[in-house]
């Protein structure tokens, strides 16, 4: 028998294996102990991840057509279904193969990361119920489970960023990220109710298939004001993958979230959850493709996050923090790919971006293990030594950060920027400027990350250097085992993903927008792609960078200071991160506590409880008080007060008739 | 038919009568420490004589002797209710009067002539059966109440009862000569054919009429005709008090359904109006003033004047389905109280009467099941859903606003909800404070039996409470 035969059983159990893995190791994590609690969820990821390699060979290799299919009905009320479906094409089965993938290496790693932690088991419960969460996000078929997946991410994330709850800077980063969300989710929750108002369904094949018939739709919001009902709807979607993608002005929450154990910086916050809003976007081409407007606003706003939050990546001397901003910036890149409708391109970086991020977080994770949780790169320098396989995959991974031509950055950065290029959106100038100079700034910190932890003067204290060592096996196979993919990836996956029609009908590009298939025209194999760029400005900007990065922080180790003095303004805004968290902690934190204590304060204590809960309960004692009184106890006030009802009722009925 | 055909109607209340005196004879002659035969014999008259009214259930209306008499399926219905209600009664006063020694025969023989009474009442088709039929129920309450001749509480309240309860008398005495004198007829359906008849406004017949409703209202106990009702409650045993607080009260239903509906009842437009003043009053009061009571006898005579007032509310109405909310509602009460004072009379001890708010106190550390049984009977008197007390005041509150009264309503509601503190406040003494006293609650198996179905049947019935109102729907339209 053949086992593609069955491939919904297959979808299924890819979604139910680290769902299993999760409840055994959360909720029965003292039964089956610390070393059940790991066993269990890495099988349970571990069979997702092999099961989803079958399912990428069906559909990449086998040519099997897009699986669209419901598995459960929840719901249904009048033509809207609420069910459980599966979309399997190539666009989510990459996704799959690259969230199992990750999350298995670093369940892995995990057990030498967390070897000592209390909440051990609570900790692998927590990485394989997001993995259950991503994969239901990237593999539904309707905008229900998306949403449902997509909450799910956002809540396991929250719950691992504060996963040390007793530290309130965790507890704070863990609020600030679910808050930040919350604004993200309510664009993404009026895109979707936008799509249900309407297209009447929320079933990906039906919105896409009505789409081009509502392309000149409109919507008035705002009483006279007509906008087109597609840019609405795709710029809600997308601010609700603004939020998930961290981009600008909703970045804040992804560098506090560094504050979570290294492994959940790697998977979540690098390598898969934060990937959600461009595997969203991407998702939704179809519908995407039919607003300028929206594309548009995504490439501004992609480019904006590339350039200034690789800016602020400079100035960082927490080593997890530079691999923030600079996820971040690549994000943003990212971003400016979708903008550009090179939708395969954002996807190509995402896949290598994983692979080499994961593997750059997993790097500064047996770094800070080797320092024993010390993070400030000022107080390491010449760790080459010390830990030689950690320093060699580190080198891998910011190589193909920094687009090193050959490695599997390179590609995926070039297409992106030659996309750009190629882009005739009225933005795609700007944009095109801003990714070119983000090369140069991603060597630099890139570089200057790696030469102030591997090279240099040894800063390192006497008793963490008494205890330095490479990291153990669970660690360093992981790394190795990432460092091939960010190392060749790029080379096997450019050809056949952005230019031969890899995602087939999964991404939808108008013509007018093809920048891929014009960029087609002029590839002739990844050997002349690699040539070619010499001849353009990204690869010498690049190395301009890491020269740079050597001048300052090997050459003459006293320039950054002076330069620091020199340019004290620039320096403050970027330490400052513009300026974006305080003012949002200012504005929009305080002024969101003052009028809860206002409320509270007033409208709660005085007015709600005080005159009208406590105010008419105290009225009605105090003059409960006083009417017992008329109960004197003497029989003659009882009478005379019969007598007085009786004249009362007298009084008025015969009176009445009287008149 | 003659007369002697007509007395298979009223084998009932003859065997009643005929019983009672065998009991007082039988009590006096075998004298014993605690009257258990007396006891025993009535709890078997009153049975035979539900089986009785069971036998010959009146299924239409039948005017007898002259017209004094009628024998229809309300009559039926109200008559079985009373005598089993009595029953419960009879049970839980017999653990108490052992308890506290007042046991006297005379207590049982007192109840069966006040029963006899009422069903007198309850069939009353002319003015002055009606008037015998209270007197007879009213002079038996009195001597209960008095019975505790030691104790100068019992003595006083008695005291206020008979005086008062004397000028109430002679006051509806007035107003029924009154209309006897305008019309020339005693007979209630004749009477409603008189005024009928008349055209325009008889002041006179007006006139009469306020008389007759400060009768029933002194009966029922609503405002300002209320001043009797919290010292007979607080001052009586808690056995009279439980006596007083329940059949009584389907009597006094009875007797403004007799007086006003069927003797009255082309006049309704007037006494709909009497009715609502004295309703808003009685609810307004009883509840206000039951918020500042601390002993618990007194502060449920507060909440059975604001329970007399919203019941009232259907029979101003003055609808069939009014009136049958009122019988249902007043049913549902008779049930609460009884169940209140039963545990009042669980909780108190040889000496002791547990009738302060303070003993309820932390009753879920003393007793987990009657602080239950309690919180059941505090939420369905508070009219809380699923409770059968919500039924009661739905079943009224539907029929005013089906009547146009919505101003009504909402002041029903408010005050009801402004009620619900005070019951509440039970709740919370009992779950949520300290108890005064562990001592544990000394009762007969029993005694916490029917106690515990007093109270469970308010949860069963509200799940189900169409069967009942069905009943009353029924009783009412025949």
């Amino acid at each position: 028998m053949n086992i593609f035969d069955n491939m919904e059983a297959i979808y299924l159990a890819i979604v139910l294996a680290p769902l299993t893995g999760a409840i055994i190791a959360g909720l029965f994590g003292r039964i089956v102990g610390r070393n059940g609690a790991h066993w269990v969820t890495i099988a349970g990821v571990g069979i997702a991840s092999i099961l989803s390699l079958i399912a990428y060979k069906h559909h990449v290799f086998d040519g099997a057509a897009a699986y669209n299919g419901a598995v459960y009905t929840w719901l249904s009320v009048g033509n809207i279904h609420f069910e459980v479906g599966f979309l399997v094409d190539r666009l989510s089965v990459t996704m799959m193969v690259v969230v199992t993938f990750v999350s298995w290496m670093i369940h892995i790693y995990t057990i030498g990361y967390m070897h000592d932690d209390l909440g051990y088991q609570r900790f692998f419960s927590y990485m394989s119920l997001f993995t259950f969460f991503m994969l239901m996000l990237v593999m539904s078929n309707n905008f229900v489970q998306l949403f449902f997946g997509w909450e799910g991410v956002g809540l396991v994330s929250y719950l691992l960023i504060g996963f040390w709850f007793k530290r309130d800077k965790a507890v704070f980063a863990g609020l600030k990220a679910f808050l930040v969300n919350r604004v993200g989710d309510f664009g993404f929750l009026l895109g979707i109710a936008a799509i249900l108002m309407y297209f009447n369904t929320l079933d990906y094949a039906e919105v896409f298939q009505q789409a081009p018939a509502l392309s000149t739709a409109t919507i008035e919001i705002v009483a006279g004001h007509d906008w087109s009902l597609m840019s609405f709807i795709c710029i809600c979607l997308f601010i609700g993958a603004m939020g998930k993608s961290a981009q600008v002005p909703l970045h804040v929450w992804l560098p506090d979230s560094m504050e979570g154990p290294t492994p959940i910086s790697a998977l979540i916050h690098a390598a898969t959850m934060v990937t959600a809003g461009i595997f969203m976007v991407a998702r939704m081409s179809p519908m995407f493709e039919l607003s300028e407007t929206a594309l548009s606003f995504v490439m501004v706003i992609g480019a904006v996050t590339a350039i200034s939050m690789g800016l602020v990546g400079l100035v960082q001397n927490d080593i997890k923090r530079v691999i923030a901003y600079s996820t971040l910036s690549q994000l943003g890149y990212m971003t400016v790919a979708l903008g550009a409708s090179a939708y395969a391109a954002a996807m190509f970086h995402l896949v290598t971006h994983a692979f080499f991020k994961a593997l750059l977080f997993l790097c500064a994770g047996a770094v800070i293990i080797a320092m024993h949780h010390e993070q400030d790169m000022r107080k390491m320098g010449g760790l080459y030594r010390y830990m030689p396989i950690t320093w060699f995959t580190c080198l891998i991974g910011s190589l193909a950060l920094i687009g090193f031509p050959g490695t599997s950055g390179f590609f995926s950065k070039d297409a992106i920027i030659e996309a750009v290029y190629h882009s005739n959106l009225p933005v795609a100038g700007f944009a095109y400027y801003a990714v070119l100079a983000g090369v140069f700034i991603t060597a630099l910190y890139s570089f200057r990350l790696f030469f102030l932890t591997f090279h240099g003067k040894e800063r390192l204290n006497k008793h963490t250097w008494e205890h330095l060592h490479e990291a153990p096996k669970v660690i360093t196979v992981p790394l190795v085992i990432l460092a091939i993919p960010s190392l060749l990836a790029g080379i096997f996956l450019i050809g056949p993903m952005l230019f031969d029609g890899y995602f087939m009908q999964a991404i939808h590009v108008a013509s007018t927008h093809d920048v891929l298939a014009e960029m087609g025209k002029d590839y002739h194999g990844v050997f002349s792609f690699t040539l070619h760029a010499f001849k353009s400005a990204p690869v010498y900007l690049t190395l301009a960078g890491v020269v740079t990065a050597w001048v300052l922080y090997i050459k003459f180790p006293y320039m950054p200071a002076i330069l620091e003095k020199r340019f004290s303004l620039l320096h403050k805004i970027l330490i400052n991160k513009y300026g974006f968290d305080d003012f949002y902690q200012v504005v929009f934190a305080r002024g969101s506590r003052e009028i809860g204590r206002f409320l509270w304060r007033f409208g709660d204590v005085r007015l709600i409880d005080g005159f009208f809960v406590n105010g008419t309960a105290l009225t009605i004692r105090w003059f409960s008080s006083v009417v017992r009184t008329i109960q004197s106890g003497y029989l003659y006030d009882y009478a005379f007060a019969m007598i007085l009802g009786l004249l009362f009722l007298l009084g008025i009925f015969v009176h009445g008739i009287l008149n | 038919m003659t007369i002697t055909a007509e007395l298979v109607f009223i084998v009932p209340e003859i065997t009643l009568l005929v019983l009672a005196c065998i009991i007082l004879i039988a009590d006096t002659l075998h004298i014993e420490k605690h009257a258990t035969l007396t006891y025993w014999l009535a709890q078997i008259a009153l049975i035979v004589i539900i089986f009785l009214v069971l036998i010959d259930f009146p299924d239409e209306s039948k005017r007898l002797f002259f017209g004094n008499f009628v024998s229809d399926s309300m009559s039926g219905v109200l008559k079985v209710s009373i005598c089993a209600i009595t029953i419960c009664v009879f049970f839980y006063s017999y653990d108490y009067l052992k308890e506290h020694e007042l046991i006297k025969g005379e207590y049982f023989v007192l109840g069966l002539f006040a029963v006899l009474g009422m069903m007198v009442m309850v069939s009353a088709n002319s003015l002055l059966t009606v008037y015998l039929g209270l007197e007879l129920m009213s002079l038996s309450l009195y001597s209960m109440v008095a019975m505790h001749r030691e104790s100068q509480t019992a003595s006083e309240a008695a005291m206020k009862y008979f005086v008062l309860g004397a000028l109430a008398s002679g006051i509806l005495l007035y107003g029924i000569s009154i209309l006897y004198g305008v019309s020339g007829t005693l007979e209630l359906p004749a009477l409603s054919a008189y005024i009928e008849a008349q055209s325009g406004n008889n002041i006179l017949l007006v006139f009469g009429l306020v008389f007759v409703i400060v009768g029933i209202a002194f009966k029922l106990g609503l405002v300002p005709f209320h001043m009797w009702l919290p010292d007979v409650y607080e001052g009586s045993p808690t056995s009279v008090t439980l006596f007083v607080s329940t059949a009584p009260k389907l009597a006094a239903f009875a007797m403004a359904i007799r007086l006003l509906v069927d003797g009255m009842g082309p006049m309704a437009g007037d006494w709909q109006g009497m009715l609502i003043i004295l309703s808003v009053l009685s609810m307004a009061a009883g509840n206000i003033i039951a918020i500042s009571q601390t002993n618990i006898k007194r502060m449920l005579a507060y909440s059975t004047i604001a329970h007399m007032g919203f019941f009232m509310l259907g029979i101003a109405s003055a609808t069939q389905l009014g009136y049958a909310g009122s019988m249902f509602y007043v049913m549902i009460y008779a049930l609460m109280i009884m169940g209140a004072f039963g545990m009042v009379i669980l909780l108190g001890r040889k000496g002791y009467e547990a009738d302060n708010l303070d003993d309820f106190k932390g009753l879920s550390d003393r007793s987990p099941w009657f602080a239950f049984i309690m919180l059941i009977l505090m939420f369905s008197m508070a009219g809380v859903p699923p409770f059968i007390g919500f039924w009661a005041k739905w079943f009224v509150l539907k029929e005013i606003i089906a009547n146009g009264y919505i101003w009504l309503a909402t002041v029903a509601v408010i005050l009801s909800v402004i009620g619900a503190y005070y019951y509440l406040r039970i709740v919370k003494l009992m779950y949520f404070d300290k108890p005064q006293q562990m001592t544990a609650i000394k009762a007969s198996q029993e005694m916490r039996f029917i106690l515990s179905l007093n109270g469970l049947s308010l949860l069963f019935l509200g799940f189900m409470p169409g069967a009942l109102m069905t009943l009353c729907i029924r009783a009412i339209g025949y």
